[in-house]
């Protein structure tokens, strides 16, 4: 940048910063309808352009681990990517009207043109913005709620017989809807057994562990058993190591062997047809 | 040998991708099936524990060598480190069932079963980092 605009934004921060804050609430009140809140935007503020004084004042890669870090804090709360169009344009044009007087008749002509011309542009750019960002929330969202749905299926297999494969990483939230889907299909589907199957889970750790665990206790709350099916070898291995005491709880290797004893828990069996004459003829 | 990688913790998402890191590593150097279970566990309760008391913090995977006379040994190190509260008191985090947070007070105690060489530098107030390392047999 040239070094009298490097100076000018150094030399008129206080200025600068209480028109950029000004304007800022207009862009708050017009384009995001208040529908941001107000303590966040405050500090989002003052985060701001301190980040965007250190692009000025600091070295190149430095000032952009400083952009890294405050546009990562705002993925996580969600906050609009139109947030940081609008505020790098508010203060776009609060500079530019700022340098205006300070130049000659023929500059500001110039001037005059190229912010005509950034306006129509800028419009555009944050219509884009939106758009694209919509469908990205959109999309996220569908996906969010296919994978709910995926989550954490209870299917009944047979009369007072359920099963729940579980399939991937077990986090916070997923654990929730295991609980969830787990005592409200057991009312449902009047089941007596519920084998939860964690062939497909990766990792046991502590708090899945523990998760499965409480569940399995409420589960006996309501009247139900839980066996737990699917515990691979290096698994198996794992959960002693970590200590975790599993005595309490029935298990099998596998979903048949599990069915096989949740058969019996409910006084059934499967067995083999002697004659398959019939079929045969 | 100079792989190393090195995954942010902030939210359940990182404990995947730390866990993820691991297990290609472990893999890399050679490690079995179960090993690659335990090292990912290890990870997956110590990328938790940053995640739960800490709030953010970094793992970081490693693969280190150490020649003990004619010997040379292949490892996998997990370093987690944050500036969160600190460890109150160490030696009763390291018992089977202390817990602050209702789990099952099984982590740190289990990380240091399920590897070989484990320690823990907590500062109260500054932070807490914690190494552990899995040898190649």
């Amino acid at each position: 940048m040239h070094s009298s605009v490097v100076q000018a934004i150094n030399d008129h921060q206080e200025q600068l910063v209480s028109k950029w804050k000004e304007e800022m609430a207009r862009v708050q009140e017009e384009y995001f309808e208040n529908s941001l809140p107000d303590d966040l935007v405050f500090t989002n503020n003052e985060e701001f352009i301190d980040v965007l004084y250190s692009s000025v004042r600091l070295e190149r890669s430095e000032a952009e681990g400083k952009i890294k870090h405050f546009a990562e804090r705002l993925i996580q709360t969600d906050w609009p990517l139109s947030y940081f169009t609008q505020g790098m344009q508010v203060f776009r044009r609060i500079v530019t009207a700022y340098i205006v007087p300070y130049i000659n008749n023929a500059e500001r002509d110039s001037v005059r043109l190229i912010v005509e011309v950034e306006e129509w542009v800028d419009a555009i750019v944050n219509q884009l913005v939106d758009d694209y960002s919509d469908s990205w929330i959109k999309t996220l969202e569908l996906q969010q709620m296919a994978l709910n749905e995926l989550s954490a299926p209870l299917i009944p297999v047979f009369e007072k017989v359920s099963v729940m494969p579980l399939i991937g990483a077990i986090d916070t939230e997923r654990a929730k809807l295991i609980m969830e889907n787990l005592l409200d299909g057991i009312i449902q589907h009047r089941s007596q057994v519920v084998l939860i199957d964690i062939t497909g889970v990766p990792v046991v750790d502590t708090m899945v562990a523990n998760h499965i665990i409480q569940a399995s206790k409420a589960v006996r709350l309501v009247g139900a058993e839980c066996i737990l099916v699917g515990i691979r070898p290096e698994i198996a291995q794992t959960i002693v190591n970590l200590g975790i005491d599993l005595s309490t709880f029935p298990t099998k290797s596998s979903l048949r062997k599990g069915i096989e004893s949740a058969l019996e828990l409910t006084q059934r069996k499967m067995v083999q047809i002697e004659n398959g004459a019939e079929w045969r003829a | 040998m100079s792989i190393q990688s090195s995954v942010e913790v902030q939210t359940e998402w990182g404990i995947v991708s730390a866990r993820q890191a691991g297990r290609n590593l472990a893999k890399e150097i050679g490690f079995g099936g179960v090993d690659q279970a335990r090292i990912t566990t290890a990870i997956s309760e110590l990328a938790r524990n940053i995640y739960l008391y800490a709030e953010k913090g970094e793992i970081v995977i490693e693969a280190v060598e150490e020649t003990r006379g004619t010997q040379k040994k292949k490892g996998i190190k997990i370093t987690a480190k944050d500036r969160g509260p600190g460890i109150k008191n160490i030696r009763e985090v390291m018992e089977d069932g202390y817990t602050t947070s209702g789990g099952l007070g099984a982590g740190l105690p289990g990380v240091r079963r399920l590897m070989d060489d484990f320690d823990v530098d907590s500062v109260m107030e500054e932070g807490t980092t914690i190494t552990a390392i899995k040898w190649l047999r």
